[in-house]
């Protein structure tokens, strides 16, 4: 199978700058070709660029779950992009770009990528860009789930209009930011200026960057908390248990990201957006000596221990069996 | 299978790469949990399971994905991983 070319996602709420930052990202030339898919014409600066436009159409399954839909609309794109490229229609570009409405949920996005049958096989999800906006997004965050659902879903936050913002406040946003969604690299953006190798480059934030003494954050009844395991962990029992617990409790577990220890010579990297899980990557070794496992979990109305006992349960029966 | 390229379906996430072995051992390992809702997993061929409860009902699975929403189904309740109850169950062996 040919490389899988990857597909970035830019999402945010409405005004806080994803045109801006899109349009700066593809006037770099280091980005390499892309292909651009955007909710609407007209604004995006595209240069040599591809750009097409979607609507905002979703299949829903059969078994009624929002994040589990698929974005149709996406999917056709995505299809006819891949054969027009193969064809020679359309110049070989290297990636893919995709702009949502700022009130998308990008969880039906992501699992259009990873589990359409066309598509997962050939386009893979590189990272989720959520721009938020210094001078409202506090304001958005409390008043509008959306925004809320951006923030935790996204692996890079990216504050835009820092530089008409008093510092202050764009330091208070940032605070919050990192506590809903402590495994996301916050960056600032000046004018929508932000270096794509650092916007773009493979992986996330590396969850063993988080600090063992990063307060837990929470939001009304949305936590944010990091577990570490000692020692390694089964992976056939965790497992059974992440399928479980996504099936009981997928709409409130919103992120589950980090690396586990399977006993293996490297770690498994971990990547889930409610129902929607990325393949686990197996990494061939670890990049330091601290071997913990270290997972991020982001959920609404479940505690820190609850999943800690139940995951050491899990584990130990794995032991005894 | 993918129109284009031809290749299977991926497997599902938490089966993928793992072998014979490791497929009865997560059998073994799910019945642990899946006895305390009164129901057995059982493996057909090593291609689907089948999921059955004690009055007989029984439901066919491709994977663990599907496994919790067809079990759930079977047993009339929730089955909940953090369930204090259960957690304890699987503490007693």
């Amino acid at each position: 199978m040919a490389e899988r070319l990857p597909v970035a996602l830019v999402t945010g709420f409405l005004g806080s700058g994803k045109t801006t930052l899109l349009s700066r990202l593809l006037a770099r030339r280091e980005l390499g070709e892309a292909a651009v898919i955007v909710n609407e014409l007209g604004e995006v600066a595209i240069d040599h660029h591809l750009l097409r436009r979607v609507d905002e159409r979703t299949v829903l399954l059969a078994n009624g779950c929002l994040c589990c839909t698929l974005r149709g609309d996406l999917a056709d794109e995505l299809r006819d992009l891949l054969s027009r490229r193969t064809r020679g229609e359309i110049p070989a570009f290297r990636r893919v770009l995709v702009e949502t409405t700022g009130l998308a949920d990008p969880a039906p996005i992501l699992n259009t990528l990873l589990a359409e049958p066309v598509v997962q096989h050939h386009f893979r999800p590189e990272t989720v860009i959520a721009t938020v906006d210094a001078l409202n997004g506090i304001g958005q965050l409390e008043r509008q789930a959306e925004s809320v659902k951006q923030v935790v879903v996204a692996d890079r936050l990216v504050v835009t209009k820092g530089d008409v913002a008093e510092r202050a406040m764009v330091d208070r946003l940032e605070q919050r930011l990192r506590a809903l969604n402590p495994a996301a690299e916050v960056l600032e953006a000046s004018f929508g200026e932000v270096d794509p190798a650092v916007l773009l480059t493979p992986g996330d934030r590396d969850p063993r960057e988080i600090q063992v003494g990063e307060p837990a954050g929470h939001d009304g009844d949305l936590r944010a908390f990091v577990l570490f395991v000692d020692r390694p962990v089964d992976w056939s029992a965790f497992g059974i248990w992440l399928t479980m617990l996504l099936a009981a409790r997928g709409q409130d577990v919103l992120r589950v990201k980090g690396l586990l220890d399977v006993g293996a010579p490297g770690p498994v990297v971990l990547n889930g957006v409610q129902h929607v899980v990325h393949p686990p990557e197996h990494l061939d070794a670890w990049p330091d000596e601290d071997h913990r496992s270290r997972i991020v979990i982001i959920a609404r109305g479940i505690e820190k221990d609850e999943v800690e006992e139940s995951l050491a349960a899990f584990d130990a029966a794995a032991r005894a069996s | 299978m993918c129109a284009l390229c031809g290749i299977l379906l991926q497997s599902h996430w938490a089966e993928r790469g793992t072998g014979r072995r490791e497929r009865v051992f997560r059998v073994r390992l799910v019945n642990r949990v899946l006895a305390h809702y009164g129901l057995e997993l059982g493996d057909w061929s090593g291609r689907v399971y089948v999921l059955r409860d004690r009055k007989g009902k029984s439901a066919v699975v491709g994977d663990l994905g599907s496994l919790w929403t067809e079990a759930e189904r079977l047993a009339g309740r929730p089955l909940d991983p953090l369930d204090p109850a259960l957690v304890a169950a699987l503490r007693l062996g």
